[in-house]
């Protein structure tokens, strides 16, 4: 299957961009990488995604597709020969789709708490470690989520991990203290060329955190 | 024998679309309704992570979040697809299912919970938000094309409380002039029979979310 014209805008910080750079690599596809500056958008990225305005949007044979895991989910129907992401058992998919819904609902809010206040509103936000105790339950004693294989809902999260460093320092948190078997599967998946080659260095995504910081007035 | 049963309320947008997709595929299944002042054991069993309905259980096997339940249900019940072959279009209909969860919804929900400049201020949000998915409706009946589909039975809610807003706030956001084709496909997927046939009573939605409406407007506390 052709795999030309297929371009991504992203943010290099982007949890949700790495999502879809990880189903690509993952799927062998080649793709075309192009930065977007979130405060000078292209006129690319509003004409592709004039609803949001946001990144990741994949452009396949000149046609937009937006929503990190709808992308990814189109990634794996459009490029089913190989490396299936999500399960073929309808429940299991259903699972799947639940527990990335649940990264998405209550992850990320969670974890712009820690990122952009400080003082008491922090200590609240530290409830972000129970939605990542929630996640580490679901995994239980397997590999991967939902398996012996890397998929859906491990791409859905991992992504995250890059950013572990920025909210362990700005927050005062431990993560792997509080969740050890969540950061072991998060290595175990660094281990794929995939993720590894998709997650940003955690070292300048503090160093990006603190600008963001600085610039809303929170430090 | 297949066993499906669905915990819902009986007025929740979120619960309809389930009993719509259930019903177009012509599907054998069980109600239990909930009182979310007073939650079952059952139901705080079956949906610990966020106790909410509705929540879809076939042969012990449970699915909640109501757009995870109908893509089960699209998985599992192939007759009367609601999501088309193609994966471009399917990427589309998702996209815009999620976009009535994350703004249409919400931003609507919003006019009707408030009043004065806030009401003022959510209303130019609302309509910008309705005048994307009106976009999406040139040259169809149907969001799914000819025949409804997810994107319908996710939106669908609208054609079925947009007047109870209307009878309680005196505000029409889908104005037949400034919507024609929403409000087209109000009508049109109103009289889809197996959707009248589930359309919750008008009077009984008029009590309830006139009751809801008050609480939110004597709390004053922003949801």
């Amino acid at each position: 299957m052709a795999s030309h014209g297929v371009v991504l805008l992203n943010s290099w910080v982007s949890m949700f961009g790495m999502r879809v750079m990880i189903a690509l690599k993952e799927k062998g596809v080649e793709y075309e990488y192009r930065e977007e500056n979130l405060t000078d958008k292209s006129q690319l990225l509003l004409e592709m995604n004039p609803i949001h305005k946001k990144i990741p949007v994949l452009i396949h044979n000149g046609k937009p597709v937006c929503e990190s895991l709808i992308i990814v989910q189109y990634i794996d129907e459009v490029w089913n020969e190989k490396y299936p992401l999500l399960p073929s058992d309808p429940y299991q998919r259903a699972q799947a789709r639940f527990w990335a819904d649940y990264v998405d609902q209550k992850l990320y809010g969670a974890l712009r708490k820690v990122l952009f206040t400080k003082g008491e509103e922090q200590e609240e936000a530290k409830e972000f470690v129970d939605v990542l105790k929630v996640l580490e339950g679901a995994l239980g004693e397997m590999p991967y989520f939902g398996g012996e294989k890397f998929g859906y809902v491990d791409i859905a999260l991992v992504t995250f991990y890059c950013w572990f460093y920025a909210y362990e320092t700005l927050g005062g948190l431990n993560i792997e203290a509080e969740c050890p078997k969540l950061i072991a599967w998060a290595k175990r998946c660094m281990e794929r060329e995939s993720v590894s080659k998709s997650l940003a260095d955690p070292h300048k995504v503090y160093d990006f955190a603190v600008g963001l910081r600085k610039k809303f007035g929170v430090d | 024998m297949s066993e499906v049963k669905l915990f819902r309320t009986w007025s929740s947008p979120y619960a309809l679309r389930i009993v719509w997709a259930l019903e177009l595929k012509g599907i054998d299944y069980e109600t239990i309704f909930e009182d979310l002042s007073n939650k079952s054991q059952l139901l705080l069993q079956y949906n610990p992570v966020h106790k909410k309905v509705p929540v879809l259980v076939h042969n012990g096997k449970v699915i909640s979040e109501s757009l995870v339940i109908i893509e089960y249900i699209e998985d599992t019940w192939k007759d009367t697809p609601l999501l088309p072959e193609d994966p471009y279009e399917r990427a589309t209909a998702r996209f815009w299912a999620k976009f009535n969860d994350d703004k249409l919804l919400p931003s609507i929900w919003q006019v009707f919970v408030t009043q004065g400049k806030e009401q003022e201020e959510a209303i130019p949000v609302a309509t910008e938000n309705l005048s994307f998915i009106e976009e999406d409706l040139k040259g169809k009946k149907f969001f799914g094309g000819q025949t409804i589909g997810l994107v319908d039975i996710t939106i669908g809610w609208m054609a079925n409380l947009i007047s109870v807003f209307i009878e309680i706030t005196g505000i029409n956001l889908i104005d037949a002039d400034k919507f024609p084709l929403l409000f087209g496909w109000m009508q049109n997927f109103s009289d889809v029979p197996v959707i009248k046939e589930s359309w919750p009573p008008h009077d009984k939605l008029v009590i309830k979310f006139r009751a809801i409406r008050e609480s939110y407007l004597s709390a004053d506390v922003p949801k």
